[in-house]
């Protein structure tokens, strides 16, 4: 096995970059993929939360890192799907406890034991981010329809090109159909205009995605929610299939008769 | 200068430290550094570097590997100063800074009729948030220039995109400098001593031009001849 290492990161902070790689995991997972998530945000962990399994860490990313322990006794198994794993950060410490260099060695030694390695990228451009992408294969950004956000993710994606880790593929999370067609919210088109960059995905808002994440079960885990199947398409097309967008923004029923959009 | 060897020189400046590369090859030089480091680190901890990168041209993944690798020892590389346009060019890319405060003594040329005849910065893809170009010349970017990103330029600034980020033409005191887009609609203008901010907000631009007319920064729409 050799795995591809792929990293969601965004610039800013709160655009959903935890929950999602926590839904594309279970999502790849599903499909019958050995998964990896690492969690790369040290000193602020919450993957492990947002993946109910808080209470099995023993050992972290650090204790690997530092050699406490062999790589396979930092990895949780989630006793849900037969193939999802965490290895969850360190609390305690900052990002200053791992190097990118550290990151690379860590992967390639991971690479051989699985199909996927997610890794959830902190926020900021800073020693944390560095970290995460430096053993990418392939990176994500995530970005919500939000000046601000879609600003961040703009100087994210010239970063990734200046270190030749590009071409990132984009996730727009959070749509609110009613607000884009109000006019109150940049649509998909808006973003893509100014990011110019491959899209891979569009989530819609989902109230639920909170619930699921207080309570440590991803929404990938229900399929029936519009969310949550945005998540495994985006899992879906990492491996390769064509599936196409969901169409978040024209969500009436005479619209979708009557437009002639995807 | 505080420790010298044939061929790295590092010297205290008021903005860090300066080290400066010779001629050996790149590999032998950046282990020397790090060697260096190794040997005095309580001298070199959270030491903010400025490399003087001499004539080596330089691509991403060496100076990523130098940037990763002071990293690590608590070590700030924040400006590469070089000879060499890559290298320059790159460190750019990178978001380091490749000129120390005190610039490089300029002498400006007289341009007559706003875009002079001299050489021009050609940029050949779109200007993302957190980029910045300084240029004493004209800037000619071939593609867009995004909110967040900034142009610095002593003449006119020309864009063949969409220009939504911020423009300083003229920036050494030259009123004849202009700024001109296919899709014209700045965060903010500068042209020589005067600021102008975009009274239209989320209006399409247009192919518009924006010079000083008594010194008031106008922008109209470009008419040829």
């Amino acid at each position: 096995m050799t795995a591809k290492v792929v990293t969601v990161t965004s610039g800013k902070g709160g655009v959903g970059k935890t929950t999602s790689v926590a839904n594309i995991a279970v999502g790849l997972a599903s499909l019958g993929q050995r998964v990896v998530c690492i969690d790369g945000d040290i000193g602020l962990r919450n993957l492990d939360v947002v993946l109910g399994l808080e209470n099995r860490i023993v050992y972290d990313l650090v204790d690997v890192v530092e050699g406490r322990c062999r790589l396979r006794q930092a990895m949780i198994r989630d006793k849900r799907l037969p193939e999802l794993y965490l290895i969850p950060a360190a609390q305690t410490r900052d990002k200053s406890a791992v190097s990118p260099s550290d990151m690379i060695r860590l992967c390639d030694e991971l690479r051989h034991e699985c199909d996927w390695i997610l890794i959830d990228s902190p926020a900021g451009i800073e020693r944390g981010f560095r970290n995460s992408i430096a053993a990418a294969d392939q990176v994500l950004v995530m970005t919500n329809p939000e000046v601000s956000a879609v600003r961040d993710a703009d100087r994210v994606i010239g970063i990734l090109d200046a270190e030749e880790k590009g071409p990132a593929l984009l996730v727009i999370n959070r749509i609110k159909p009613a607000m884009v067609k109000r006019g109150d919210m940049l649509s998909v088109e808006d973003v893509l205009d100014l990011l110019a960059i491959e899209l891979i995905g569009i989530v819609p808002e989902d109230e639920n995605v909170i619930v699921a994440s207080n309570r440590g079960t991803p929404m990938a885990f229900d399929n029936k929610s519009k969310a949550g199947q945005a998540f495994h398409n985006i899992a879906s097309r990492l491996m390769g299939e064509v599936v196409p967008f969901m169409d978040v923004e024209n969500q009436g029923f005479f619209q979708r008769i009557f437009s002639g959009r995807k | 200068m505080l420790k010298e060897s044939s061929n790295i020189q590092i010297k205290g400046i008021r903005e860090g430290l300066m080290v400066s590369f010779g001629d050996e090859s790149w590999d032998a030089l950046t282990s020397a550094l790090i060697n260096q480091i190794k040997e005095r680190p309580a001298f070199y901890q959270s030491a903010r570097i400025v490399l003087d990168a001499g004539s080596h041209i330089l691509g991403v993944n060496e100076l990523v590997a130098l940037r990763d690798a002071l990293s690590e020892h608590g070590i700030t590389l924040w400006a590469v100063l070089s000879n060499s346009s890559t290298t320059e060019h790159t460190a750019q890319n990178l978001g380091l800074a490749t000129r120390i405060s005190k610039p490089k003594a300029i002498d400006v040329a007289d341009p007559v009729d706003g875009i002079s005849e001299e050489k021009a910065l050609w940029i050949q893809h779109t200007l993302r948030s957190g980029t910045r170009i300084e240029f004493l010349g004209n800037v000619v970017v071939f593609g867009d220039v995004n909110p967040g990103a900034e142009i610095m330029a002593g003449g006119s600034v020309l864009v063949w995109g969409r220009l939504r980020g911020l423009v300083h033409a003229g920036a050494n005191g030259d009123e004849e400098a202009v700024v001109g887009a296919l899709e014209f609609s700045p965060m903010q203008l500068r042209i020589a001593g005067k600021i102008a901010i975009s009274p239209k907000k989320n209006s399409k631009g247009k192919l518009e031009i924006a010079k000083l007319k008594d010194g008031n920064l106008i922008a109209e729409p470009w008419k040829s001849g």
